[in-house]
């Protein structure tokens, strides 16, 4: 009993937090879908907003896709040109992806440029 | 396919010439010729292909011929360079430069296209603030010329463009000739031309001449073109009462005094001004100017486009969040419409100092929409500036002087804010492969900011780091962009720039695109070939960017996937090797870089190289902006 409990437990987290995502297939994808195009490879860098730390959940994150707040930004992409399942991939790929944003000040280059009268 | 047969006919045709001529050598050099080697043509076959027919000696030679005269009239007008992809239209005029002119003043620069040729010209305008010249051939060159040409209109750059014709059609030869003429080349571009002209006369070409560059240079400037007649540059000249006029420089156009002394009020009772600059400084003093405007009124400067205003100033940016304007002042905008729009639904005035309200066509549709400003100043800014300054220096008392000094000081803050905002922002995916634009900006910066350094490219597509990170504060260290937006432009006006720069000892620098410089990358050869320093980084995103950017937004449009957005926008399957292209022209170059760790090294290496008065190219990949 204690065992169906858990496993149905787990099947509602599930649903509730979308399916887990293949982070390896979910880079090719973020290729794939020209994702790079606007948020660079790195998934930082270009004039679209920053994916990295990817700080919502995942179903924020599909939902802001279908339905971006400035489509003449961000283009909205719905379940048949995305569909759920890439979508899982892709997020599961940028939560894999480390924040490289260091201060300006610890990095000396910038900190020059920084600190120049 | 034409040129290469043109190519080969006129190869014949001197070989046949050769034959009738029979210089001392030629005997020697046709007896070493291989029995195998491709046979030339004789001269009944030329005759037949070309339609020219050998002549006697004393029949060929020609004395002073109007070409000559030509190289007279360019003499005067102090021309330094030259460019062009040779073509038999012009070979006259060719010939008398390099010989007669002994290619000095102007100099004959080797182009591999005409668009590189006219591009350079460009470029070379920008930073010397006048023009060379640009010589095309015929009907083809004209339109292998006609994007760069377009460019240079729109940019408004002075541009002095000979164009060879076989306009007589009696004298034209069957054939290649005929192909390459026209009735009216000037045609071609006219619309997109000052002025232009074919001369019928050596007299008629040295007045149009002299005309012409008064006219290229008079705000708005723009490019000309003088059609150079093929039997004018052959024929012989029996003139002996030719004469050169002396060149009248127009003045440039000035404001008129009330509307002035107008935009002088509204500007000195606005609570939030700004003042929003494409392409004000024609000159270094035009700067001074834009800075004096800018800190007797203490009102933040926009300046995107050329160097206009100094990006260090604490009056440089557009205020920061939260400014909205009550008073725009658009200095030489090319289209005010969509400022003047956003100006109006808060309320706001806009007024627009432009010398483009003097001059304009109908055809080609850069004028853009209809500017509905409240002052239409129609005037050269840098000519009105003086003006505008004194007046409202005049009007300013000393409370108002109070209360714009307190703006002033909230403006400087908000500048040093967002100055430490971008900084910030520079940092973001440091480390990442490929490289960002941001830290690719920030290693070259210490590398190059103790020379005198000029940008030769534009920052558009490099999401402007430059400017955010570095410090601008002279005329000549940045271009601006195409103009049109036409690609292709990027690596020849960055050639012309350096070139402009090298007799300043400058060091030049182009942030190029690869999309850009696969049009025509036969000028990384011109700029080895005349030792022309300049320091090329590439900015490799491996593709047509901005559309895969539009392509995507269209898919989303049509509820469709963005995965095919790749086809027809990528350079990628095979990569590019943009260091072994450069190499293979005569350059140094290194690379693809895809660890940001080797761009300073790299960096440090090709800057060596370019402070020996050579070309060379680091090839960086990259982020996609």
């Amino acid at each position: 009993m204690r065992r169906l409990f858990m496993f149905v437990l787990a099947v509602a987290t599930v649903s509730a937090q979308g399916p887990s995502g293949n982070a390896a297939h979910g880079k090719e994808l973020f290729v794939k879908y020209s994702c790079y195009a606007c948020h660079g490879f790195s998934g930082q860098n270009g004039p679209g907003a920053r994916l990295v730390p990817m700080k919502i959940a995942q179903a924020g994150f599909i939902a802001y896709v279908r339905n971006p707040p400035r489509p003449n930004q961000m283009p909205s992409y719905s379940a048949k040109a995305v569909p759920d399942a890439d979508m899982a991939d892709i997020y599961a790929y940028l939560k894999t992806l480390p924040d490289s944003a260091p201060s300006a000040k610890s990095i000396p280059v910038l900190n020059q440029i920084l600190t120049a009268p | 396919m034409a040129r290469s047969r043109r190519g080969f006919l006129k190869g014949a045709a001197a070989g046949a010439a050769v034959a009738v001529v029979a210089p001392p050598h030629a005997a020697t050099a046709q007896e070493t010729t291989p029995r195998n080697a491709t046979a030339q043509p004789n001269a009944t076959t030329v005759a037949a292909d070309t339609g020219r027919r050998p002549a006697t000696v004393a029949s060929r030679i020609v004395e002073k011929p109007g070409s000559d005269f030509m190289v007279d009239v360019l003499k005067t007008l102090d021309f330094e360079y030259l460019a062009a992809n040779p073509g038999s239209t012009f070979e006259g005029l060719h010939e008398s430069l390099i010989n007669y002119g002994d290619n000095k003043m102007p100099e004959f620069l080797t182009c591999c296209h005409e668009e590189s040729a006219v591009a350079m010209a460009h470029g070379y305008a920008k930073i010397e603030g006048k023009p060379m010249i640009a010589m095309m051939h015929g009907t083809i060159g004209m339109q292998h010329a006609s994007m760069a040409i377009y460019n240079a209109y729109v940019d408004r750059v002075p541009i002095y463009m000979v164009a060879g014709n076989h306009a007589d059609g009696a004298e034209r030869t069957p054939g290649v000739a005929s192909l390459h003429s026209a009735q009216d080349i000037g045609a071609l571009v006219r619309d997109y031309v000052k002025w232009d002209d074919q001369p019928y006369s050596l007299g008629h070409f040295a007045e149009s001449a002299v005309r012409a560059y008064n006219i290229a240079m008079t705000p708005p400037m723009a490019p000309v073109l003088i059609v150079a007649n093929y039997e004018l540059q052959a024929h012989p000249n029996l003139q002996s009462d030719l004469r050169i006029p002396k060149l009248s420089r127009t003045t440039p156009p000035q404001g008129d005094s009330g509307a002035v002394a107008e935009a002088a009020q509204m500007l000195v009772a606005a609570e939030r001004p700004l003042i929003i600059t494409e392409r004000t400084a024609r000159t270094p003093h035009g700067m001074k100017l834009m800075i004096e405007l800018a800190e007797t009124l203490q009102a933040p400067v926009s300046n995107q486009e050329r160097m206009d205003f100094p990006n260090r100033h604490p009056l440089a940016g557009t205020g920061g969040v939260g400014y909205q304007a009550d008073v725009v002042l658009n200095l030489e905008v090319n289209d005010v419409s969509n400022s003047a729009r956003a100006a109006r639904a808060r309320g706001a005035k806009t007024i627009s100092i432009t010398s483009l309200n003097l001059s304009h066509k109908s055809n080609i549709q850069e004028f853009g929409h209809y500017p509905e400003v409240d002052l239409n100043i129609g005037a050269d800014a840098e000519a009105t500036l003086p003006a505008l300054i004194e007046a409202c220096k005049k009007l300013i008392t000393a409370d108002r002087r109070r209360a714009l000094d307190e703006r002033g000081a909230k403006l400087a803050e908000a500048h040093k804010q967002a100055r430490a905002r971008d900084i910030e922002l520079a940092a973001v995916g440091w480390d990442a492969s490929p490289v960002s634009l941001a830290r690719l900006c920030a290693e070259l910066w210490p590398l190059i900011k103790n020379e005198d350094w000029s940008l030769v490219s534009w920052q558009g597509f490099i999401s402007q780091w430059p400017r955010r990170l570095w410090t601008f504060d002279k005329h000549y260290q940045y271009i601006g962009g195409q103009g049109a937006g036409g690609m292709g432009y990027g690596a020849p006006a960055a050639v012309g720039a350096a070139l402009a720069n090298k007799k300043h000892g400058r060091f030049s620098v182009s942030i190029q695109t690869d999309g850009d410089l696969n049009y025509a990358p036969g000028v990384l050869w011109t700029a080895a070939h005349h030792q022309i320093p300049l320091l090329t980084i590439m900015h490799n995103n491996r593709g047509y960017h901005q559309e895969v950017m539009f392509i995507e937004q269209q898919a989303s449009i049509r509820n469709r996937g963005a995965d095919r957005a790749h086809i027809g926008t990528k350079l990628w399957n095979p990569n590019i090797d943009y260091a072994k292209l450069a190499q293979a022209y005569g350059q140094y170059a290194e690379g693809p870089i895809t660890d940001p760790k080797d761009l300073a090294p790299a960096f440090q290496r090709a800057i060596a190289q370019v402070k020996k008065g050579e070309p060379a190219l680091i090839d960086v990949v990259t982020q996609p902006r």
